[in-house]
């Protein structure tokens, strides 16, 4: 939607500038490669990081990047333990991923909204959009990842019959079958909709925020961006935080056998 | 703000992640701290044992300390017992010595004394033999009254 606009000047034109992403190719299959960069860029770094923990595991004395690795781990291990009762080895890891990840997305949000956009200006790149999760393709990839292995655990672990059965007579008995299926319908898919709009939100709204901080004068700009910041470390760990836990108990919902 | 394809290439990303974390991320790093539990588990039972196994070698060792000093008062309490006995056994034999020697002495004292009687007794009666010999020499002939001279010889001694 914002591409049209792109050439308009002044503060609009400033604000759309930050929030178009590079794109390149026509209509769905465009692809925004400042998301795909930035949020693999991010990828990695999260997999180099415990890759070197892991290599370098030991039961022993923990070494700095081993004990910072271990305390996520094990900060995880207790989200899974309390909300999901299941056997599976994919949860945690994959809990762990998520929250690593979107932290990582979302902590770009704190780089100052100029800079990165100067550097890529300078490399001959129009527009950078720098926080993967202020792209609704990024959030809306992982929550349709979740919602996926949902239906694939439902299925796997109540077996077709049991999950059609679930969501055709729950949960007002075989009488109101249509309105089970529509309730149940909707609160399925509601789950990776909440998911991917919450974060992409909340992130979206912030970093306009910062943009918007970013047109003040630069006098008034400290007393406000660094406040903004400050309650930014929160929501940024709060929303990977909540994206986590969130896809831990609709699995874990999604292994349970009524 | 469109839905495109970046979605796709985003959940293949996050598929390889997810993937690359369950294979090679999570295993170690959680074993490494369910080994480590383990371990500080295993030390503090074995660090508890040892104190358990101390205070039991404590109390042995009192134990046999104690047994040791029993055992060492009665051996001292005998070996009085002995040397008291040793002691009054030798007061006796020393007693039993003395009297005998005593008796040993007495009777040489006694055998002594009978030999120097019999020797007087001897030397008186050649003495008075010589003087009655002398007194006698002119008118007694010896071989006369040998008879009478022996008789008064035994009547001597």
């Amino acid at each position: 939607m914002a591409t049209e606009v792109h050439a308009a000047e002044g503060a609009t034109g400033y604000i759309i500038h930050h929030l178009t992403p590079l794109t390149v190719g026509e209509g769905f299959w465009a692809l925004n490669l400042d998301t795909l960069f930035f949020s693999a860029v991010l990828g990695g770094l999260f997999v180099w990081f415990f890759k070197m923990a892991a290599d370098k595991a030991t039961a022993g004395v923990p070494g700095l990047v081993q004990n910072f690795a271990e305390m996520l781990i094990e900060f995880v291990d207790n989200q899974v333990k309390d909300s999901f009762h299941g056997k599976n080895e994919l949860i945690a890891p994959l809990a762990l991923t998520i929250f690593c990840w979107v932290f990582l997305w979302n902590f770009m949000d704190l780089f100052p909204v100029d800079i990165l956009p100067l550097v890529g200006s300078l490399m001959g790149i129009e527009y950078l959009r720098v926080v993967p999760s202020t792209d609704l393709n990024a959030t809306f990839a992982m929550s349709i990842s979740v919602f996926c292995l949902i239906i694939f655990y439902s299925i796997k672990i109540k077996g077709p019959w049991g999950f059609a059965k679930e969501l055709m007579f729950q949960p007002f008995g075989p009488w109101l079958l249509p309105f089970n299926l529509l309730l149940k319908l909707v609160e399925e898919i509601a789950k990776p909709i909440s998911l991917a709009l919450r974060l992409f939100g909340n992130l979206y709204a912030g970093e306009l925020i910062f943009i918007l901080i970013a047109l003040l004068p630069w006098y008034i700009q400290p007393v406000l961006s660094f406040p903004w910041a400050i309650f930014h470390i929160l929501i940024i760990t709060l929303q990977a935080f909540i994206f986590m836990v969130l896809t831990i108990v609709y699995l874990g919902m999604a292994h349970e056998d009524h | 703000m469109s839905i495109n394809a970046t979605l796709i290439g985003q959940m293949i990303t996050f598929a390889l992640l997810v993937w690359f974390t369950m294979k090679y991320i999570w295993p170690p790093l959680f074993d490494s701290l369910e080994e480590r539990k383990k371990k500080i588990a295993d030390g503090l039972a074995a660090a508890e044992k040892g104190q358990e196994q101390m205070h039991l070698a404590e109390k042995k060792a009192t134990g046999v300390l104690k047994k040791a000093k029993e055992q060492s008062s009665e051996i001292v309490n005998l070996a009085q017992k002995r040397a008291t006995e040793i002691v009054e056994a030798s007061k006796d034999t020393a007693k039993k010595e003395g009297d005998r020697l005593i008796l040993v002495a007495k009777a040489q004292i006694e055998q002594e004394k009978q030999q120097a009687k019999e020797g007087l007794r001897k030397e008186v009666a050649a003495l008075a033999l010589r003087a009655a010999e002398q007194i006698l020499s002119a008118e007694i002939d010896k071989t006369k009254h040998q008879d009478i001279l022996s008789k008064i010889s035994n009547q001597l001694g």
